[in-house]
């Protein structure tokens, strides 16, 4: 998918092969990522000073994204918001991987188990991603525990598919045949023979998750579910930009989102590109 | 055999579908019972009352009855067809869906057309020229919508068709303060347009991407090369043997994701105040209106299994491969 992106470092550095310019991205990216939380942590957001007299200032080189109505610099709490999403998002994915490793286990104990794991799969499939999110957080009596593990606990069907599938795939090997009747457990079979396998996959899967978990949690939170209005989460960022949008103070809305769309695209990109090193086969594609 | 087939279909996903509302409505049940959210409170909202109204009211709701038989009830006035009184809304809760469904429709089917047509011809496109720049470009584009959020769009949208431009109404299905006789066929249209424009442009990406691998996959196989040997070439190879091949899997992926659609109308109505079931859920959601939101739940849940189960018939009963396969056998 992100041979755009590769094509544009073929003219950039043109000394290195394609194996190390995948390095080089997979490192800038996972870079950026870390620069943005490392230095979230240390811009502290309630303290940010509200001054009135540059209240609602356009972007410039002192303020790069503007400020709000209550003269709070946006590039710090856009900064902030997004050190919230990567955290959350992290959370969500290494949940949602320990669950898909509990059920594809499970899935390759026996027949009954493995349709249960399908069934379970097709039931949290039958409801819409973004209202089962809603539904779990109010069960769970809404706040921002409610959004984060709602976001957490529904972000396991895909990689639990595709597990599955290679679970299923694995299972006709033959050394698999020969350990079975070696007289081995199906523990020591699916702990030994078959999770090492699946781990470079689990890994991939769960850099993939990273930027669903992101997008719902910022889409549930701009509705209104979950974190405080204190909190500066891009979703609340954005649902309170509305309120200025007929003002025309458009940078309040436009830059925050703007982030978390390049935050998105490092994930994804990152997840391409270590996905590449996995499978050298295909990516010469 | 024909008919024997489709009875056993219809069969299998009636029972398929009672099973699944049935396992739905017991957990969406059981995941808001564990709310400890006051069903009463929700309903008088601010006002202050007199403890013994709040005991009436809390009978009445039945705050004290164990889940079980809460459920009992709940799920027997469902088989007659009744959701109950949304809190919010102060009528029955199959009303409130009739209505605002109907609304989100015209949304959701406008969108799930443009963008399935649109994402159709650009992944043709794609395939067609791959490699060159033009495919790169589009690509990109695909990989970039992936990763946008859907609210965001829609806010930049508003700031600058809305604000900026002044084309298109800041919000609402229909212009405020006229009544509902005298709103013309043109002002729903209007307001529809950012909305519908919105979700149409992000449902592309993966029917584009799709489309692309898989017309890929075909301009590659042994009969096109066979076609090109015969002397056929560019648009004519492309319709005759290539369109034919893809536009059925693109269908049915098209069918398939009635569920991002709704998660998608969901953000879109919010941002434009659009009164469709959507922003009826957020709001059921955000006032605690249980009735109103297990109601929406089981619909969404309805509207989903019909999503796939077209995809179904599709890949059973047209798809021409299939057919003959089962005649071979």
């Amino acid at each position: 998918m992100s041979t755009a992106v590769v094509t544009v470092n073929r003219s950039l550095f043109p000394g290195l092969n394609l194996r190390q310019k995948t390095f080089l991205i997979i490192g800038f990216t996972s870079l950026l990522l870390l620069s943005i939380v490392i230095s979230s942590l240390f811009v502290d957001g309630d303290s940010l000073p509200t001054d009135f007299g540059s209240k609602n200032l356009a972007p410039s080189l002192e303020h790069p994204f503007g400020t709000d109505w209550m003269g709070r610099d946006m590039f710090t709490r856009t900064l902030e918001g997004l050190g919230l999403s990567i955290v959350i998002g992290a959370f969500a994915s290494v949940i949602s991987t320990v669950l898909t490793i509990i059920l594809g286990l499970l899935s390759s104990a026996g027949k009954t188990a493995d349709s249960f794991v399908s069934w379970l799969v097709d039931l949290f499939l039958s409801i819409p991603h973004l209202l089962l999110i809603i539904l779990i957080s109010i069960g769970l009596g809404g706040g921002a525990t409610g959004v984060i593990i709602g976001v957490a606990l529904t972000h396991w069907t895909s990689l639990t598919r595709v597990v599955r599938a290679e679970i299923k795939q694995l299972k006709t090997q033959e050394y698999i045949h020969i350990s079975r009747n070696l007289g081995k457990s199906k523990w020591w079979i699916a702990t030994k023979h078959i999770l090492p396998h699946l781990i470079p996959q689990i890994l991939l899967g769960t850099i993939l998750l990273f930027p669903h978990a992101i997008l719902h949690e910022a889409s549930v939170t701009f509705l209104g579910f979950g974190l405080s209005p204190h909190e500066p989460a891009i979703g609340i960022i954005l649902s309170e930009s509305m309120r200025y949008l007929s003002a025309g103070y458009w940078w309040l809305a436009f830059f925050p989102g703007l982030s978390l769309l390049i935050v998105v695209l490092a994930f994804d990109m990152i997840g391409e590109n270590l996905g590449k090193l996995m499978d050298p086969k295909n990516a010469h594609e | 055999m024909k008919h024997e087939k489709i009875g056993l279909f219809i069969g299998k996903k009636t029972l398929r579908l009672i099973s699944l509302l049935v396992v739905v409505c017991i957990a969406s049940f059981w995941i808001v019972e564990q709310s400890p959210i006051d069903p009463v409170r929700a309903y008088i909202g601010e006002m202050s009352i007199q403890p013994e109204q709040k005991a009436k009211l809390d009978e009445y709701w039945g705050v004290n009855t164990p889940p079980q038989e809460k459920f009992l009830n709940w799920a027997e006035n469902i088989l007659k067809g009744d959701l109950g009184v949304s809190l919010i809304y102060r009528m029955p809760v199959t009303d409130v869906i009739k209505e605002r469904f109907t609304a989100s429709l015209a949304l959701m089917a406008s969108s799930w057309l443009i963008s399935g047509v649109l994402g159709f011809v650009l992944g043709i496109a794609a395939g067609m020229h791959k490699g060159t720049l033009f495919d790169r470009a589009i690509k990109t584009y695909c990989y970039i919508l992936t990763a946008t959020p859907t609210f965001w769009l829609a806010l930049v949208f508003l700031m600058i068709f809305s604000v900026q431009l002044g084309w298109f109404p800041i919000g609402l299905s229909v212009p405020i303060g006229v009544t509902a006789e005298n709103v013309t066929f043109f002002d729903r249209i209007q307001h529809l347009i950012l909305p519908a424009l919105t979700l149409s442009l992000l449902g592309v990406a993966q029917i584009a991407m799709f489309t692309r691998e898989k017309l890929t996959e075909v301009m590659s196989s042994d009969y096109v090369l066979f076609a090109k040997a015969r002397g056929e070439k560019g648009l004519d190879l492309v319709l005759r043997h290539g369109i034919r091949n893809v536009a059925l899997p693109a269908i049915t992926l098209q069918f398939l994701s009635f569920s991002e659609l709704f998660g998608g109308t969901v953000l879109v109505e919010q941002v434009f105040s659009y009164p469709g079931i959507g922003q009826a859920a957020v709001a059921a959601g955000l006032r605690s209106d249980v009735p109103l939101l297990l109601g929406i739940v089981l619909v969404s849940a309805v509207f989903v299994f019909f999503g796939n189960l077209i995809a179904d018939i599709i890949y059973e009963f047209i798809d021409p491969r299939i057919k003959q396969q089962e005649a071979t056998i």
